[in-house]
């Protein structure tokens, strides 16, 4: 059963409060060097069938539709596994 | 007018939306998200809350239900929507306003009275205010800040699509101070502060709110 990993990233240019916030506890607790942090999202597809150039075209649909916001958020689909990335977000 | 107002699983203040619009001299109607039906009614009020637990972002979930089919058709062919809060973040998710809504930049839950400047009296939600009155209605929300690129900004205000302002102080880090905006039509208006909680002097401050409600009565007499 193929599975297809989609990583959802707010975009560079908007703000990320969570990223900023875990950006702020960890000098806290003694870890030094860290200069940003950004916080996004992970989605696993188990996939049923073979994998397809027209299934990855389907998750990238899902990804642009509903896993992520093209507002304030960028997509990467990828198969893990295969090297580089098969298709990437817009 | 028959106003509908949307209960969503986790919708807050579906109740009191509806205690304001009968208050504004409309009668409330209630809808379910479950349902591709809008029982015949002139406008429809998405309330606040924390709709499909707010899981994925605020309001993608719910932005998919079966009532959000009928009522983006229905807003498309001009039907007046107002999205309070959540129904603010459903309305940007659904597309049928521009932006987004994120995280409060300072990260902490605001509950505040919010003083705010109405700047767009010309839809059917705000047309009982004065141009450029300035108002205190609640505000109480975690993910409140109003995010959209410079073009989309700049557009929002050279067309006078921008509905509140904050004023005295941004509670959430929206661009701009931006507290509510509207379509290009004027028919789809989306707030984060709740002025369903800003109808009575026994429970808020005050009744500035009350003017969301009235002004269908007046567009409904125009």
């Amino acid at each position: 059963m193929p599975r297809v990993v989609v990583d959802v990233m707010p975009k560079s240019e908007i703000l990320d409060p969570q990223g900023k916030a875990v950006l702020g506890a960890l000098p806290r607790l003694g870890f030094s060097g860290v200069t940003d942090v950004r916080q996004g999202k992970r989605f696993e597809l188990e996939l049923a069938g073979e994998l397809t150039d027209e299934t990855l075209e389907q998750v990238r649909r899902m990804a642009e539709t509903l896993l992520s916001n093209p507002v304030i958020e960028d997509f990467v689909v990828h198969v893990p596994g295969a090297e580089p990335a098969q298709v990437s977000g817009p | 007018m028959k106003v509908g107002v949307v209960t969503f699983p986790g919708s807050l203040d579906d109740v009191d939306a509806q205690r304001a619009v009968r208050m504004g001299s409309n009668e409330a109607v209630a809808l379910w998200h479950g349902e591709h039906d809008l029982k015949g009614v002139d406008a429809v009020i998405l309330p606040g809350g924390f709709s499909y637990g707010d899981y994925l972002r605020c309001g993608a979930i719910s932005r998919f239900s079966p009532v959000m089919t009928e009522v983006i058709e229905a807003a498309r062919k001009g039907m007046p929507v107002l999205g309070i809060c959540n129904g603010f973040q459903i309305l940007c998710e659904s597309h049928l306003l521009p932006g987004a809504l994120i995280r409060n930049d300072h990260r902490k839950f605001v509950c505040r009275d919010q003083r705010l400047r109405i700047e767009n009296t010309r839809t059917p939600w705000t047309s009982a205010y004065d141009d450029g009155v300035e108002v205190t209605i609640v505000l109480k929300n975690g993910e409140g800040g109003f995010v959209a690129d410079d073009e989309t900004l700049d557009r929002l205000e050279g067309e006078g699509q921008v509905l509140a302002r904050y004023l005295d102080v941004n509670p959430n880090g929206s661009l701009r101070d931006i507290a509510g905006i509207t379509n290009a039509r004027g028919n789809v208006v989306g707030l984060m502060p709740h002025p369903e909680h800003a109808v009575e002097d026994l429970t808020g401050a005050g009744t500035d709110g009350l003017g969301f409600f009235t002004s269908l009565a007046v567009a409904a007499l125009a």
